[in-house]
C-alpha cells in the first residue's frame, strides 16, 4: 500500500512524532511504501537539528534522519508553519535575512500544496496529532 | 508571481476530501492552520467539504471580536471559502445546540446534519484531516 503520514505535534512534548516514527517503521518493514511524511503545526519542529535531548534519550530528529536516508524517505516541513516557529533552511533564510538556519538532514521545507499533493496519490494519509 | 513551493503539479484522480473542525478558534492556533490548508487546497480542485463539530462550531460564530486578547480575528476569511468553490460546509447539529447557537449565529451559510448523518458522510470521504 502506498502510504503518507501526517505528523501534527512537536516531539517530547507530545507522544505523536514518536508514534509516526514507530508506524513509518513499521510500515517499511511490511514492505508498505511512504510516499511522504508531512510536518505541520507544531510537528515543524521534528526538523530542527538545532535540538539537544539529553544523551540517555532518544534523539527523534536523528531518528527521523536516518530514517530518511536509510530509505530515501521525503520528510517535508509546512514553509508557512515553519516560518512562524522558525524553522529555516538555506534558501528560506537568506530569503528573510536570518543569520542561519536550522533545518536538519533528510527535511525539505515546502508547501502545503505537499499535504494535498500526498492525499491524492496515497492510498492512505494516515494522521498523527491530538 | 506563485512562489516556487505553490507550483506543485496537479495530476491524479479528484478525490473526496473532508476536513473537520473541532476547536474553538482561539487559545491553540489548530483552526488558523486548518483554514490555511483549506485555502491552499482549493487550487488543487478536489471534492472538498467542511465541517464544524464540538468547539469547531465557535469558529464560524459572527461577530467574534478578538481586541482583548490580542491575536488577529481570522473569521472574515471563512467567507471567502465560497469564492475557491469550497461550498460544502457541514455542522454538526448537537454540537451548535448543546452550545446554545441557530444557524442565524453563523457567519457562512451551511447545512445542520445530525450525528448520524454526518458519520454517514465521513464515511464517503477518502481522506478526512481532523483539526
Amino acid at each position: 500500500m502506498k502510504l503518507s503520514v501526517l505528523v501534527n505535534e512537536g516531539p517530547y512534548q507530545h507522544q505523536s512524532a514518536d508514534s509516526a516514527i514507530q508506524f513509518t517503521k513499521a510500515a517499511l518493514e511490511k514492505g508498505h511504501e511512504v510516499y511522504r511524511v508531512f510536518f505541520y503545526h507544531d510537528g515543524v519542529n521534528n526538523g530542527t537539528r538545532f535540538a539537544v535531548p539529553p544523551q540517555d534519550d532518544r534523539n527523534i530528529t536523528h531518528e527521523w534522519s536516518s530514517l530518511a536516508k536509510e530509505h530515501g524517505l521525503d520528510l517535508v516541513v509546512c514553509i508557512a508553519a515553519a516560518q512562524r516557529r522558525g524553522i529555516l533552511d538555506e534558501n528560506e533564510a537568506k530569503r528573510q535575512g536570518k543569520d542561519g538556519d536550522n533545518i536538519a538532514e533528510g527535511f525539505r521545507i515546502s508547501g502545503l500544496g505537499q499535504l494535498i499533493e500526498a492525499g491524492i496519490q496515497s492510498d492512505r494519509l494516515v494522521i498523527f496529532g491530538d | 508571481m506563485a512562489e516556487p513551493w505553490e507550483d506543485d503539479e496537479l495530476d491524479g484522480p479528484v478525490r473526496k476530501f473532508m476536513y473537520v473542525n473541532r476547536r474553538a478558534p482561539y487559545g491553540t492556533i489548530y483552526a488558523l492552520e486548518s483554514l490555511e490548508v483549506v485555502l491552499i487546497a482549493a487550487a488543487f480542485e478536489q471534492d472538498v467539504s467542511l465541517v464544524f463539530m464540538d468547539d469547531g462550531v465557535y469558529q464560524i460564530k459572527k461577530e467574534q471580536n478578538t481586541d482583548a486578547i490580542g491575536v488577529k480575528n481570522f473569521s472574515p476569511t471563512y467567507r471567502a471559502l465560497e469564492g475557491y468553490d469550497v461550498e460544502k460546509l457541514y455542522v454538526e447539529k448537537e454540537s451548535l445546540e448543546s452550545r446554545g447557537l441557530t444557524i442565524d449565529d453563523l457567519i457562512v451559510p451551511v447545512q445542520v446534519v445530525e450525528k448520524d448523518q454526518l458519520a454517514e458522510l465521513m464515511e464517503e470521504q477518502e481522506v478526512i484531516l481532523s483539526f
